[in-house]
């Protein structure tokens, strides 16, 4: 089985995320870059389909030089190979303009399965499997937290806000993955070194044969009007319990509508 | 000093999980004393345990800079976990790998490397740690095809855990011709009838961290488990306990640098007179103090590894090491407890685990005094 995962260079969240003044795009040099969490979960998918299914994993990630880290990540975690979609003309692809990039690479390089994350922890959008499939004709299988793949077919569970819905698809398909799914693994050091020698393909728009004007920050449809700082958390109320505590509580929750 | 990207890499890796895995449990742990089997498992299977050892034998492949790096990313958060590991591989699987024949590496890495079991190397005995041998007693006599070794051992780390496989034991096997005591040693795998385990030391710290006081009486095992060559023992150890001293170097800078990250996150937060306590030049000056001795403690086992990698003697910045670094991790836990006042005495605190576990760094695979008379003799001093 042929597997692509699609990962994503995020700025850590542990750091203090910025967008740069001039085009109102995110400010990659102002944070250190690491691994989108959920598609460490997908990589990590990925690979035990492999390992029970044989084939091939391959990293698919769009960012810029810099993104080369969470290729690096991916193939040390025990990826075959990765395609980077690299180019100063994608630079502030919205999601329709990412999803058209990394469609035309995935058309490209070929696929039996395609895993994602079921979101990234910088833009958040959370639509770019259902564009893929919707781009590359074939299945969506979304919010997976549990794959199985069986022949030429595939069955998920698709976690709903009241459990779970069973989905079932044929290959080629795309799937997103949630956290529920696995515990990823830590690279060892073998993974580590491996990954050096792993081959990583270099792709510029016109090797993936991607129509500029669908892309970059002219290209989008949609455009950051503005942004400005989240403003500071407010101060917590304290209910003071004075033998009518739990009521004071539960008023309080319910006037944010929480019960 | 740059770290080259693998090394950087598993730096990283290593921090993650210890953030991640290890930070979240250890407190707990910790009060209750348990040996974390579960942290051990997953370090296990990260490859922690063999990362100096060669893939053939399970390992991977890696160096012993490589181990050093990443004991000291694990003692940032704690360091039983780190001294779990060192010891199993610096002083369990290392002198198998060094010193062992064909067979008992074939027969103890493999298991060693994946963390599924612990080694463990007895070498102190109660009368005595640092004058080795003259303070040893433990005997071991060739009878037929078998060696009988009685006598007893100190503060031996990972040698009573459910998962502890094989002691490398330190014995007087003979004379040697000019009548000092002729030292061998031999394997002893765990459960071996006559090898009797005592139960846990209650410790000041590393309460995680087995430590049992081993007995052996008339305890036999097959003439083919001496390691390496017989009376080899003295010189097996030193080599050992020279390249010990760098890992426990690394781990002294983790916690060392753990007490820093601490510290920079709660001047932050605690205030004292209408300011952070940061806002102080008392207390900057003594995070300052901190990081130059994290930093020049971290230089000084850089160094060391450097030359030990490169083959070149490293007896003297190894010591040195040991020296700069455990005063580091000691002197800073004394600092981040007084920036962290009242909380820094409170268990539930990372410092004070960091407080209790520094001590034994300036105690541990030769005192701070035992470092001074190696960097004295190395200097030339030690036939005056
Ligand atoms: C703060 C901010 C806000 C934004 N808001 C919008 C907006 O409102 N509308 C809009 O159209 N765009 C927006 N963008 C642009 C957005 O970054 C891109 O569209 C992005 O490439 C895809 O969106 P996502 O990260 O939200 O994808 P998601 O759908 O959230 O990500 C799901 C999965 O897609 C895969 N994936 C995503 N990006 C890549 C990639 N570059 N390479 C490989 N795999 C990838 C990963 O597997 C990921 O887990 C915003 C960007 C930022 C920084
Ligand atoms: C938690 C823990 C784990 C350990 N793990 C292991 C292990 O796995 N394997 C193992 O073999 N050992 C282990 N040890 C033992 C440790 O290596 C010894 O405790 C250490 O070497 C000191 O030996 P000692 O305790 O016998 O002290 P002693 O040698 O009795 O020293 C007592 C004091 O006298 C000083 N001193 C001794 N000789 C001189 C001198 N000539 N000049 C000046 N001062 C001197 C010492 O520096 C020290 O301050 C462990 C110890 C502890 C506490």
């Amino acid at each position: 089985m042929n597997i692509v995962v699609c990962v994503k260079q995020v700025p850590d969240t542990a750091t203090e995320r910025k967008l740069r003044s001039d085009d109102k795009t995110l400010d990659r040099d102002a944070a250190d870059g690491v691994v989108n969490e959920l598609d460490e979960y997908a990589v990590e998918e990925a690979l035990r389909l492999k390992e029970a299914h044989g084939g091939e994993v391959t990293v698919l990630t769009m960012g810029p030089d810099k993104a080369s880290e969470t290729i690096r990540k991916a193939l040390a975690m025990g990826a075959d190979k990765a395609v980077h979609l690299v180019d100063d003309a994608l630079h502030g692809s919205d999601a329709l303009g990412t999803s058209y990039a990394l469609a035309q690479t995935l058309k490209k390089i070929g696929f039996d399965l395609v895993v994602l994350g079921s979101e990234s922890t910088d833009a958040r959008t959370g639509v770019l499997a259902a564009m893929l499939a919707e781009r590359l004709g074939v299945p969506q299988l979304t919010f997976a937290n549990k794959v199985e793949v069986n022949g030429t077919s595939i069955a998920i569970q698709r976690v709903t806000d009241y459990g779970y819905d069973k989905v079932e698809a044929v290959l080629p398909a795309v799937v997103s993955v949630v956290e529920k799914i696995n515990e990823p693994r830590y690279p060892s050091f073998k993974g580590i070194m491996a990954a050096k020698k792993k081959p990583v393909e270099k792709l510029g728009v016109a090797d993936a044969e991607i129509d500029v004007a669908q892309v970059g920050l002219a290209g989008s449809w949609s455009e950051v009007a503005d942004f400005a700082a989240a403003p500071p958390r407010a101060a917590g109320t304290v209910v003071k319990d004075e033998g009518d505590g739990g009521v004071k509580a539960a008023d309080f929750l319910a006037s944010k509508k929480f019960v | 000093m740059k770290l080259t990207e693998e090394y950087e890499d598993l730096r990283k890796t290593v921090e993650a999980f210890a953030r991640d895995a290890v930070a979240p449990v250890i407190g707990e742990l910790y009060e209750r004393e348990e040996f974390p089997y579960d942290i051990v498992r997953q370090m296990g299977r990260m490859g922690l345990f063999g990362l100096p050892i060669p893939e053939e034998y399970g390992g991977m492949g890696g160096d012993y800079f490589a181990l050093c790096l990443a004991l000291e990313e694990l003692a940032r958060v704690d360091s039983s976990v780190s001294i779990t590991v060192e010891a199993a591989v610096s002083l369990g699987a290392m002198p198998i790998y060094r010193f062992g024949t064909a067979e008992q590496r074939a027969q103890w890495l493999p298991k060693l490397t994946t963390g599924e079991m612990l080694g463990a190397f007895g070498l102190t005995e109660p009368g005595g740690g640092s004058d080795v041998p003259g303070g040893m007693r433990t005997t071991a006599v060739l009878d037929g095809n078998e060696w009988v070794i009685n006598g007893s051992k100190a503060f031996i780390t990972n040698s009573g855990t459910d998962i502890t496989g094989v002691v490398g034991v330190a014995a007087i096997t003979g004379r040697r011709a000019d009548g000092r005591p002729e030292i061998s040693t031999i394997l002893v795998p765990a459960g071996t009838p006559g090898f009797t385990v005592a139960k846990k030391y209650s410790k000041v710290g590393w309460n995680c961290s087995d430590t049992r006081e081993l007995a052996f009486t008339d305890c036999r095992v097959p003439a083919e488990n001496l390691l390496g060559e017989r009376g080899r023992g003295y010189a097996q150890f030193l080599q050992t306990l020279d390249e010990g001293r760098i890992a426990i170097a690394a781990l002294s800078v983790g916690l060392a640098q753990g007490c820093v990250d601490e510290c920079l996150r709660y001047v932050r937060e605690r205030q004292a007179f209408g300011h952070p306590i940061g806002h102080y030049q008392a207390i900057q000056f003594k995070i300052a103090d901190m990081e130059v001795r994290t930093h020049t403690a971290r230089l000084a086992y850089y160094h060391a590894a450097e030359k030990m990698l490169a083959g070149e003697p490293f007896k003297k910045e190894a010591a040195i090491a040991k020296l700069v670094s455990s005063d580091a991790a000691m002197d800073n836990a004394r600092d981040a407890t007084q920036v962290f006042g009242g909380y820094g005495f409170m268990n539930e605190y990372p410092v004070g685990r960091f407080y209790r576990d520094a001590k034994i760094l300036e105690i541990g695979e030769g005192t701070s005094e035992v470092q001074r008379m190696l960097i004295a003799r190395q200097l030339g001093l030690g036939d005056l």
